[in-house]
């Protein structure tokens, strides 16, 4: 069957038009942004570079593209429509009108939606495990950094331990659809009924840091004001627990919060990747600022050392952490999507875009258009985080 | 200096033994070791043969016992035939004696490949050969290249070069290897034609411009723009101490004071950079060979993850997990080496 194709210049226009409402909430946040500017601190002295306003401009826009992406995408990541199989961009889908923007992939699937979804898998795994890891590196870093010594050591020699292997190889025997096999045959199941996976362990271990890292937070700045300490103490278990029975045993009691196993199994192994980094860099940070003043006065006044590290030292941490968080989401996209490139974990009909490069890299000798859209998509989100970090770090450098 | 080198090794020891029992643990959990026995035996084998299986050729032994049989400090022992009562081997592409013996990573024994139905050593050694050569190219271009780029953009800090070369070297640190490898596939076999998109043949026929292009390419992007960014940093350094500015207040003219006086000390940092940068690469090789279809090491070790293949896997963790270690060895003893300031206690 001949199909019907529009023009290059048609495409052009109906995928920008497919954007709309990207561009709507890109013209409102960045207005708004650039007319408040002068008030907004940091994040506002990022619009006075070019190189920052790009970076905000791609971040936002694959954001946005995450959030709308059922309204931006004209067709279901899945769906397959037999006629459209390898078919070239612009065409014209015979039975409803629709039209395969960037064509069709090898299994009739239509490329721009897929792109389009495969942003929200991203979006949501990035940050998320970067925020995690950011969590165990700091948790960790901060007391091998103060103290120091014994503990020093022993978690320096831990993390150089993860970054001697080759995350490819660490992914090779993290990800696999055997390690997710609940294995009953333990103490800990016979006791709880719950069944044990590496990856539901790690899962345990690497989610309970940020709740240890919050009452720590709370407990050592409202130790004198109970009142407000029992509030967020209360809060920070409540929420806290809630979001790690969801996460690490599927067992979330409204059945809001879930993750599939596979998920799981990626994000505990990006964590796990990525945290020896963090903690080294915080660790790092944290010997540089101990020797201030400001350090001295809160150790001459009797702080607690974990008052020292959570409300002196780490505030003063934040301008490199926060650069160092940019570039790490964009290595965990990268991450990401190489575990998709070797099929590891994700769904083989998942729309990420590690998985579509898979797919369509295996094919270029006949068909180049499935492969770009996702390549493109990938390199500009990084892109757009290091040009955001770069910009933060100037901005952060002069003052 | 020496007694540093000791402590050292003596940490690379010590951290490689605890890899390896990791690695050794996780590819011997029982999924792991079903699988490994149905790909032996044949698919429909009922719970009870696998598990005789398991049992017969000593995968059910203390895990200790076999770490150590795997390492060479316990004797391995001949599986046993239970109804000839003789000595049998455990797997027919590798000969084994018939009596107990050492034989282990201290001998020199890395066991048996059953996916390659091989000794992992013939497996092993040709494939880092071929990644050795692919690596060499790999250096041979990415060293000048990032260094150049690095002490251009560095030479003169806010310069116009330096923000066109500062913003490319952040576009190739954003291009991970599968990203570059399309790119430059569409781009150079697809339409232009010039340059062949599969390094297959390189393993038969030999390493050739049109073969070996791509893939030496595809592996250099990505750290071209690392380590030029790193170099920058340093020259930007350099370039504001206060000897660059007497070199200039003496009279020198610029060229020569870059050459001169800035270059050599702005270097020892990328060295350091250089060196670091071993895992990424191993990480690269695996996916550049598994793209251009390459039998090195990287595509090994993507063979041996996926057929549950467990003496090759550990052989490839052995061997990468070494690489990384020496390499961070040498930045060590380079960076003193190169940097005179620095002593090592």
């Amino acid at each position: 069957m001949q199909l019907e194709y529009i023009g290059a210049f048609q495409i052009v226009l109906q995928v920008l038009g497919r954007f709309w409402p990207v561009w709507l909430a890109l013209a409102l946040v960045l207005g708004v942004s650039l007319h408040f500017r002068k008030r907004l601190g940091l994040y506002g002295d990022l619009f006075s570079t070019g190189v920052g306003i790009a970076g905000v401009f791609i971040c936002l826009f694959w954001l946005f593209t995450a959030i709308f992406s059922h309204i931006i995408a004209p067709f279901d990541p899945l769906t397959q429509v037999a006629v459209m199989k390898d078919a070239l961009p612009g065409a014209v889908v015979p039975d409803n009108g629709g039209i395969y923007l960037f064509g069709g992939d090898k299994l009739a699937r239509d490329v721009f939606s897929r792109m389009v979804y495969g942003s929200r898998i991203v979006m949501i795994i990035a940050p998320f495990a970067t925020l995690f890891a950011l969590m165990v590196g700091i948790t960790l870093g901060l007391p091998a950094g103060y103290y120091g010594g014994r503990i020093d050591s022993f978690l320096s020699f831990l993390a150089n331990l993860v970054l001697a292997f080759p995350v490819i190889l660490l992914f090779y025997l993290l990800v696999t659809p055997e390690i997710r096999e609940l294995s009953f045959d333990n103490w800990f199941s016979q006791l709880t009924g719950i069944g044990v996976a590496i990856p539901r362990a790690l899962a345990a271990v690497f989610f309970i840091f940020p709740v240890i890292f919050f009452i720590t937070l709370f407990y050592t700045r409202f130790k004198k004001r109970p009142e407000r300490l029992y509030l967020l103490l209360g809060l920070t278990i409540l929420i806290g627990g809630w979001v790690y029975l969801g996460l690490v045993f599927n067992a979330d009691p409204l059945g809001i919060i879930r993750i599939d196993p596979n998920e799981l199994n990626i994000f505990v192994a990006v964590v796990f990747a990525s945290s020896p980094g963090v903690f080294r860099i915080v660790r790092g940070l944290v010997m540089d600022i101990k020797t201030r003043d400001y350090v001295a006065a809160a150790q001459t006044r009797g702080e607690t050392p974990w008052y020292i590290m959570l409300w002196e030292v780490l505030p003063n941490a934040r301008g490199p952490l926060i650069v160092d968080a940019c570039l790490r989401i964009g290595y965990t996209t990268i991450l990401l999507g190489t575990l998709g490139y070797f099929g590891l974990g994700l769904a083989p009909e998942s729309p990420d875009w590690g998985t579509a490069i898979k797919d369509s890299s295996r094919l270029l000798r006949s068909f180049i258009h499935p492969a770009l859209p996702p390549v493109f998509a990938l390199m500009s989100f990084v892109l757009g985080l290091n040009l955001l970090a770069d910009a933060l770090r100037e901005q952060s450098l002069k003052d | 200096m020496l007694a540093f080198i000791l402590r050292r090794l003596g940490t690379m020891v010590l951290t490689m033994l605890c890899l390896t029992i990791v690695v050794f643990y996780m590819v011997n959990l029982e999924p792991n070791l079903r699988k490994l026995s149905i790909s032996q035996l044949d698919m429909r084998s009922s719970d009870e043969h696998i598990e005789q299986w398991l049992v017969k050729n000593g995968f059910r032994e203390n895990f200790f016992v076999r770490y150590g049989q795997w390492l060479g400090v316990v004797k391995r022992v001949p599986a046993i035939n239970p109804e000839t009562g003789q000595a049998e081997m455990r797997f027919k592409a590798c000969p084994q004696p018939n009596e107990p013996y050492f034989g282990g990573i201290l001998q020199g024994e890395f066991g048996c490949s059953t996916k390659f139905k091989v000794p992992v050593e013939n497996k092993l050694w040709p494939a880092l050969g071929a990644t050795g050569i692919l690596m060499f190219w790999v250096m041979v271009t990415m060293v000048p290249i990032s260094l150049l780029i690095g002490v251009l953009a560095g030479m003169r800090e806010g310069s116009r070069t330096d923000r066109t070369l500062s913003v490319a070297s952040i576009t190739t640190t954003a291009t991970p290897e599968y990203v570059s490898g399309v790119i430059f596939t569409v781009v150079f076999a697809s339409w232009l034609g010039w340059l062949n998109g599969s390094a297959a043949s390189a393993t038969s026929q030999g390493v050739n411009f049109y073969n070996f292009t791509l893939p030496v390419m595809t592996m250099a992007i990505y750290a071209i723009g690392y380590i030029a960014r790193m170099t920058r940093a340093s020259m930007v350094e350099v370039m504001t101490q206060q000897y660059i500015r007497t070199a200039r207040l003496k009279g020198l003219s610029f060229p020569s004071v870059v050459m001169k006086h800035a270059l050599r000390n702005a270097l020892i940092a990328p060295f350091t950079v250089i060196m670091l940068q071993f895992p990424w690469l191993l990480t690269g090789v695996v996916i550049v060979e598994t793209m251009f279809r390459y039998q090195g090491f990287g595509f090994t070790l993507v063979e041996a993850a996926g057929n549950n293949d467990i003496d090759l896997l550990l052989a490839c963790s052995l061997v990468s997990v070494f690489v990384v270690l020496f390499t961070q060895l040498i930045s060590d003893i380079g960076y003193a080496y190169l940097n005179p300031r620095i002593r090592v206690q």
